[in-house]
């Protein structure tokens, strides 16, 4: 038994062996890049700290929202790192429960964005023909227009709350990754190995999900790292106006918000959630530069 | 194809968009839940005054009859009335749109000249400490919150240093006793031509920190790619040769390279400007900023579906407009790209 897959482990090591050595260049080439992994470092902490918040936060229930009024706008101490809020709720407990909702908005949309952007870029690209047209013009409308501010007016539509504030981002957003697949979809079409792979009979939608996409991944994910860091930044801003995370929820946006009042004497309330919000974003900006210099090394930064 | 065909292509496509944009607006405030007719009368409405409002903001008519009618007021100028300001949309977006300009600009003209310059520079040291640092700091330009940036300035420039003012376009002191002619709307511009200097001064001081605000993401943006594309140009085989041949290093990147990296530098310029305006949502609310954005995020949190609506098609048009202005440009510039 054990034998068996050792040997099979072996064979598919030999049939293989291109792939590997070409994902472990890669990884060296992305390793070498240290800001890119300096970034990788920093999302992995968000990530743990986000999940793990109730235990370190020094005072749970504020990060989920109960008010302290007695110790309310007092400065950085020993007792409160980052100071309290208007509300006295301690501001690093509110900055690490905070994370939660960037991360869960982030990693959500661009999943939602991807999973429906891709496939139609892929098909239309595929096929081409009259849904092709009617696809990228509608693309042409939806990309001549700043997508930040069209999921702003979505979400005033649709009135405010965090899944609203998703839905217009994915709404928003989709046309993009659409293009992108699109675009290597019809070069794509003309390989040899596509036009083998019809000959052999093979169907289209094999075709598609087996040979069109795999080979568009490259550039999808790249967009897709540098776009969680717009996606963040997004919601922020919505959270900001008031469409998006509502009170009292912790979120970095909302947060920047609610110590606007307060910013010129209690500068520390939005402050810290502020820079939090930049080094995450900065974060996934430079592994996405990083990701893009070994998975398309022929786009320029 | 030639740049005739070109140019006539480009308009074709732009009038497409805008009717795009009018038409998902359209949709997007059909389905809205909330009660328009009750935010125009008021919150304790009877019923029949819900009615009346109905039928004068026209929603007890058929769907299609609604977006003709939406159509038409578009293309003639009957943008509709402010629910709030009861004021015809077009003329609060008239008001408000100069100073807006004046911002996004301005803001675009800094994010260009210094993006130039810096990746300019990083190019030239490519791989040195300055080279790294700058990679940093350009993409922190495009990592910031432009509301937290400008809330930081204000904390620095207002409350630590005392240099500038918080917010607003003047001082008021100033402009009783210097009051602006309004030409162009535009305060900064219509101070310096009408030569009321003491006015020019108090706003360009309120200028400032807007326009740093507004520039951050595009300048980073900028000084990525005149870098990238600087770094391209300086391996083409003439620039090459050049350099072989003994033509200094300062020529050879202020005036062959810097020549072939500017294309691909103003497409971006163009991409950019849609940063900037969305920017101005945050930045003017911040700044209490009289433009459109700041006439946006108080319409949408007062619930003011037609200035919405209104203020959407406006920056549809402004943008599709910049765009077509660039493309065209660029293609007179370089044929070429009419030829893709």
């Amino acid at each position: 038994m054990e034998v068996a897959q050792t040997a099979r482990l072996a064979d598919w090591r030999v049939r293989h062996q291109s792939s590997i050595d070409e994902a472990r260049y890669n990884v060296r080439v992305f390793f070498k890049d240290k800001l890119a992994v300096a970034g990788l470092i920093i999302i992995v902490f968000t990530i743990v700290v986000a999940f793990i918040g109730p235990w370190i936060a020094p005072y749970p229930e504020q990060g989920r929202g109960e008010s302290n009024i007695s110790e309310r706008l007092q400065a950085p101490s020993s007792k409160h790192l980052l100071g309290t809020d208007n509300y006295g709720r301690d501001v690093l407990s509110r900055v690490i429960y905070g994370a939660r909702i960037p991360l869960l908005i982030s990693f959500v949309t661009t999943a939602a964005i991807v999973l429906i952007g891709v496939p139609i870029g892929g098909i239309a690209g595929y096929y081409g023909g009259k849904f092709d047209e009617v696809v990228m013009r509608i693309c042409d409308v939806f990309l001549a227009f700043p997508s930040l501010i069209l999921a702003i007016v979505f979400v005033a539509f649709l009135g405010p709350s965090i899944r609203n504030a998703m839905i217009a981002i994915v709404l928003s957003w989709w046309p993009w990754y659409t293009r992108l697949v699109r675009g290597m979809a019809v070069s794509l079409r003309e390989r040899p190995y596509v036009e083998a792979a019809k000959t052999m009979g093979v169907g289209d939608f094999t075709i598609i999900a087996r040979h069109i996409l795999p080979n568009s991944f490259g550039p999808v994910i790249v967009q897709m790292t540098l776009d969680i860091g717009t996606v963040i930044l997004a919601a922020a801003g919505l959270s900001f106006i008031g469409l998006g995370a509502q009170p009292p929820v912790a979120d970095w946006g909302l947060m920047i918000s609610e110590g606007r009042e307060y910013v010129l004497d209690q500068w520390w309330i939005g402050a810290f959630a502020g820079l939090a919000i930049l080094i995450l974003v900065l974060a996934f900006n430079l592994v996405g530069d990083g990701l893009r210099d070994v998975l398309d090394p022929r786009s320029k930064r | 194809m030639t740049i005739r065909a070109y140019v006539l292509r480009r308009l074709a496509l732009a009038v497409f968009v805008l009717l795009g944009i009018a038409s998902i607006t359209f949709v997007m405030a059909r389905i809205v839940p909330s009660d328009v007719a009750r935010t125009y009368v008021g919150g304790n409405a009877r019923p029949e005054q819900i009615a009346e409002a109905e039928k004068i903001l026209g929603l007890d008519k058929p769907l299609y009859e609604q977006y003709a009618i939406y159509m038409k007021g578009l293309v003639t100028g009957d943008w509709g009335e402010s629910l709030r300001t009861k004021r015809p949309v077009l003329d609060d977006i008239i008001h408000f749109f100069p100073s807006t300009l004046e911002l996004v600009v301005a803001a675009l003209i800094v994010a260009t000249v210094f993006g130039i310059i810096l990746g300019v520079t990083t190019a030239h040291m490519r791989g040195g400490w300055l080279d790294h640092f700058m990679r940093l700091f350009s993409t922190a330009g495009v990592s910031i919150a432009s509301f937290w940036l400008a809330l930081m300035l204000q904390i620095l420039f207002f409350r630590m240093l005392g240099w500038l003012p918080v917010a607003g376009q003047t001082s008021i002191t100033v402009a009783q006793a210097h009051p602006i002619t309004q030409i162009t709307g535009m305060h900064v511009v219509d101070a310096l031509i009408t030569g009321n200097w003491v006015a020019f001064w108090d706003a360009g001081r309120h200028f400032i920190l807007p326009v740093i605000t507004l520039a951050a993401y595009p300048m980073g943006v900028i000084m990525r790619m005149t870098r990238s594309s600087m770094l391209e140009a300086m391996g083409l085989d003439y620039i090459r040769m050049a350099r072989a041949m003994g033509v200094p290093p300062r020529t050879l990147l202020y005036k062959a390279a810097l020549k072939n990296a500017l294309g691909p530098v103003f497409t971006v310029v163009g991409l950019t400007f849609a940063n900037a305006l969305t920017g101005t949502f945050f930045v003017e609310l911040i700044f209490a900023w009289p433009g459109l954005g700041y006439y946006a995020t108080t319409s949408i949190l007062g619930s003011d579906y037609p200035a919405i609506v209104g203020v959407t098609v406006m920056i549809a048009f402004v943008y599709v407009i910049a765009n077509l202005v660039v493309d065209i440009a660029q293609a007179v510039v370089d044929p070429r790209i009419a030829l893709r």
